[in-house]
């Protein structure tokens, strides 16, 4: 266990590798850099540009150094914990995703809770009760969770919110908060803004999961060691809990691995209808005004918590289901 | 107070003769599409007390429902309409009909006092849960018991079972046990809660032969030991004759004939019944002797015999039609959990075979023991570690595995093969006239009228109606399948067809309807089998040949008559003993089903063979040819 978890960590390193070298070549692939993108809108703007600044900077930036050298300058400087320097923000990344990065997860963990609290209940009872009318009903809902575009339920959720609960367009808080310390009241008014994103981000994640939940457990529910367990004398739910319903959830521990990037660039579009502090609309300002430290540290991010999420879902994968412990290695 | 003794004398008496179960007029029938269909049909069974109660009957004749609603485990759309099910324990009489089959009553019943086995024992345990888990469940469920009296309730029972070490055993997976101990510890799991009734659906139809004697004599001797009732449900009447004290016939879900076993075995009275007799191959019928089948079918070969030309006798004598030279499969096996160990495990070694033109060559061995990988090495499925397959193409020698694909492209029509389960060896999204245009279309033969004409002959070849060409395959029944899958394999006019267990997925009396029908094609077309099966009374009723295999290599080679007669090695003697004859006179002999018999380390010599030595084939008579160990 422990030789087969330190192989797998030390896989990771050379995937990590790849990826940052395909990060940084694809953040480079559109024509001219951030300088050249930012003197394009100042003369669109009609102000003029001081080229020896330019010069300036661009040589303060390394931008004039060759591509293989300013991918070393990144990665070095990103395994030091140095994660660059946002053109955009004149601001040292970290600084710029830090504060955000807490309410990204806040929002992010609430979505998943809320999806399974959601998603079980209903799959369970769909799978257990195939082609009922409440079945087809869920299922409806499920739908129309899936097909309806987030950002169109968003506003129309802004809209509803505003309207009979008085909460304020957008953000995750009251105005008066924004920029304030942490305090009670604003966790308060947090929470209260908290639910529209949740429930908005969470509903195609749920429709989705009732789905294949519904899906693997039905499945599992013909197969014979079930008619086993009830001629043993089991009572039909401890029987639907104990076998069925543990057979179905690989599917479930297989997604925590995707899970985990989702967290950190949660729902781009939804965050910026809604306006969110979230991380979802820096990544997307960022790669289009190819602001290139921030962009590449946030797909730097992705990647490892995606590599992380894999491992963490294949250890729990061998750890609930004895198949893959003990036949994974086997070859024919 | 001279009364009362006398009546609880009586009672006991009573008690005594009533039978444990009795079902009287029990219908069953299930929800299809909103309307009732009748499973089951005024079924009256009663069984004994310490008895066996055997149930016969084919797939689909409700034998399996009955028990089901014994059991109050009827699938979601099925009820019992009408009829009672008596159970009577002790003083108390249950009508089981009457419970609901959630209910608590039920439940208490289940699996305490009434339990079940089924056919397939690796599905119908969970293979995420411990043995332990899984056998100690029942007892848990029914008995108040504390954490280690249960562990060694279980322990007992995984003795009793036959488990080679228990110990280890209760903390092993379903996946990890072989398929006859996946069956023990389904046995284990049935009876820890010694129950007055085990109902055994099927229990050895997915072993091998030699396994299901071992799995039928424990059962016998748990029977004894606990004194419990058996319903045995099986479609094998060797397996009632060696098993059962009453036997119940079904045929569409009624009883047709029922009654002690002598009666029906000596003097069977249905016709069904006498139909089903016949429809058995047995391992020692004359050669013009024919299985009798239920449906015979009627095969018109004047079509494709037309396309076929004749072998020349020069091209049969130039050489074998298939010869095996030396070949060789190593698998490499990685044990233990997380790391890897990898150990050479030999599927197939040092085989060598000659098949004569014309022949048709029977192959015997048990599950595991590599006829599937030889006959995949053979199509070219799989490359050999070692060896040659040579093939006589109308008097050319080609070795198949030199050929590039190009060639192996032009030389596929020529062999062809028939697999196990009909069911999912026909794509469901075709139908039969696209099946059996496919082979024709990817070699390019044709157009597609001569195609349809083509498929229509084949049609007729294997006795089906070619109005049925636009029909998808899930519409026919396994045996109808079949005959579609091999008529398929002969679109090509192959001269050589390979035979993978092609009937072990058949009911008795389809599976005579096959045989007899690949038989015919057999001497009609001149073609060469390579017939795959592990039932040794199959291969002997469609081979001229027969070839013993064990673990990977061929053991003893002769003519079947020889076969028959003087059987040399100690494997062959175990497989013989193991087949269960329908025949009271002709019980099990369980002396031969040991480790000296079955276990290649285990032989005595000269046949005992260790992992160095794969001993060589030694000729002791006409034909005959026996593997011994390598004279030093």
């Amino acid at each position: 266990m422990l030789k087969y978890l330190a192989k797998r960590i030390l896989l990771m390193i050379p995937t990590l590798v790849v990826i940052s070298m395909l990060v940084f070549i694809i953040i480079q692939l559109p024509p001219g850099d951030y300088l050249e993108s930012y003197i394009a809108e100042l003369e669109s703007q009609g102000e003029s540009v001081d080229p020896q600044k330019i010069e300036f900077l661009r040589e303060e930036y390394g931008l004039n150094m060759p591509l293989w050298k300013q991918y070393l300058v990144w990665v070095t400087g990103f395994v030091q914990g140095d994660l660059g320097y946002s053109f955009e923000y004149n601001l040292p990344v970290s600084e710029v995703i830090g504060d955000k990065m807490w309410l990204t997860i806040i929002v992010s963990f609430f979505t998943i809770l809320v999806t399974w609290a959601i998603a079980f209940p209903i799959g369970i009872y769909s799978a257990t009760h195939p082609y009922s009318w409440s079945d087809y009903g869920l299922t409806l809902v499920g739908f129309l969770g899936l097909a309806t575009p987030n950002f169109l339920l968003a506003l129309v959720m802004l809209y509803l919110a505003n309207r009979y609960f008085g909460t304020s367009i957008g953000g995750l808080m009251d105005p008066e908060y924004m920029d304030q310390p942490w305090s009670w009241a604003k966790i308060k008014s947090v929470l209260e803004h908290l639910w529209i994103p949740v429930l908005v981000i969470g509903t195609s994640g749920t429709a989705g999961m009732i789905r294949r939940l519904r899906a693997n457990l039905m499945d599992e529910l013909r197969k014979p060691y079930v008619v086993t367990g009830r001629a043993k004398g089991m009572g039909e739910t401890r029987l639907l809990v104990k076998y069925p319903l543990r057979l179905s959830l690989n599917f479930f521990i297989a997604d925590i691995g995707s899970i985990l990037p989702s967290i950190i660039s949660g729902a781009e579009v939804v965050a910026v209808v809604l306006s969110l502090p979230t991380t979802g609309p820096i990544l997307l300002a960022a790669l289009q005004s190819q602001d290139m430290y921030l962009a590449g540290s946030f797909l730097m991010f992705l990647a490892m918590l995606t590599v992380i999420g894999v491992l963490i879902s294949d250890i729990a994968l061998a750890m609930l289901d004895p198949r893959i412990r003990l036949q994974g290695g086997s070859k024919k | 107070m001279f009364v009362t003794e006398a009546a609880e004398h009586q009672q006991n008496q009573t008690q005594q003769e009533q039978p444990l179960l009795e079902v009287r007029n029990l219908a069953v029938n299930f929800k299809v599409h909103g309307s009732d269909v009748a499973a089951v049909k005024d079924v009256s069974l009663s069984i004994p007390r310490g008895k066996t109660v055997a149930i016969v009957g084919e797939s689909g004749s409700g034998k399996s429902v009955t028990s089901q609603a014994i059991l109050g485990i009827l699938p979601a759309n099925g009820y019992i309409a009408s009829g009672e099910i008596i159970y009577n324990h002790q003083s108390t009489r249950i009508d089981i009909a009457q419970l609901s089959p959630k209910g608590s009553q039920m439940r208490d019943l289940r699996g305490n006092q009434i339990s079940i086995i089924f056919q397939e024992p690796m599905v119908s345990l969970s293979p995420v849960h411990t043995l332990l888990d899984q056998i100690g469940e029942a007892l848990k469920l029914h008995k108040q018991v504390s954490k280690s009296g249960l562990r060694d309730a279980v322990l007992r029972m995984l003795e009793k079972t036959g488990f080679p070490d228990p110990e280890r055993a209760l903390t092993q997976y379903p996946f990890e046990l072989s398929g006859g101990l996946r069956q023990r510890a389904m046995i284990a799991m049935a009876l820890i809660c010694q129950p007055s009734l085990l109902i055994a659906d099927e229990p050895t139809t997915a072993l091998d032969v030699t396994v299901q004697a071992q799995i039928l004599q424990l059962i016998k001797s748990l029977q004894s030991e606990f004194g419990m009732s058996v319903l045995l449900i099986t479609h094998d009447l060797g397996v009632v004759a060696n098993m059962a004290d009453d036997v119940v016939v079904m045929f569409h879900g009624e009883v047709v004939e029922r009654g002690p076993i002598e009666a029906l075995f000596n003097n069977p009275q249905h016709p069904y019944l006498k139909a089903l007799f016949a429809a058995i191959p047995t391992f020692d019928m004359e050669d013009d002797a024919r299985l009798q089948s239920l449906r015979p079918v009627t095969l018109d070969s004047k079509y494709l015999k037309q396309h076929r030309h004749q072998w020349t006798e020069e091209q049969k004598a130039i050489a074998p039609h298939l010869c095996i030279r030396n070949l060789c499969k190593d698998y490499q096996t990685r044990h233990g959990s997380w790391q890897g160990q990898a150990s050479i495990t030999h599927a197939v070694r040092d085989f060598n075979l000659q098949i004569p033109v014309g022949e048709s060559f029977g192959l015997v061995g048990e599950s595991g023991c590599g006829k599937t990988t030889l006959s995949k090495m053979l199509m070219r499925a799989l490359e050999p570690t070692q060896g040659e397959i040579l093939y006589n193409d109308g008097g050319q020698q080609i070795n198949i595995n030199q050929l590039t694909d190009e060639q192996m492209r032009s030389f596929r029509p020529k062999m062809q093969f028939v697999f196990q389960d009909p069911f999912s060896s026909l794509s469901p999204r075709m139908t039969v006239l696209d099946i059996l245009q496919e082979p024709f279309i990817i070699h390019g033969i044709g157009d597609p009228q001569s195609n349809k004409e083509r498929a229509k002959e084949l049609m007729h070849l294997v006795g089906l109606d070619t109005r049925f060409l636009n029909r998808y395959p899930h519409s026919f029944s396994g045996g109808q399948r079949q005959r579609i899958s091999i008529a398929r394999a002969l679109a090509l006019e192959p001269d050589l067809l390979i035979l993978d267990e092609p009937v072990s997925a058949l009911d008795v009396s389809v599976q005579a309807q096959i045989l007899n029908l690949l038989k015919d094609l057999q001497q009609d077309l001149g073609l060469t089998y390579l017939f795959i099966s592990h039932n040794l009374a199959v291969v002997d009723y469609i081979a001229d040949r027969i070839g013993v295999m064990c673990r990977g290599q061929l053991v003893e080679i002769a003519p079947r008559h020889t076969l028959f007669r003087d059987p040399r090695h100690p494997y062959t003697h175990a497989l013989m003993a193991a087949i269960p004859y329908p025949e009271l006179d002709r019980p099990l002999d369980h002396s031969q089903l040991d480790r000296r018999h079955m276990d290649p380390t285990g032989w005595p010599e000269p046949f005992k063979l260790i992992d160095d030595d794969p001993g060589q084939m030694r000729e002791i008579g006409p034909d005959h040819f026996i593997r011994e160990m390598t004279t030093p």
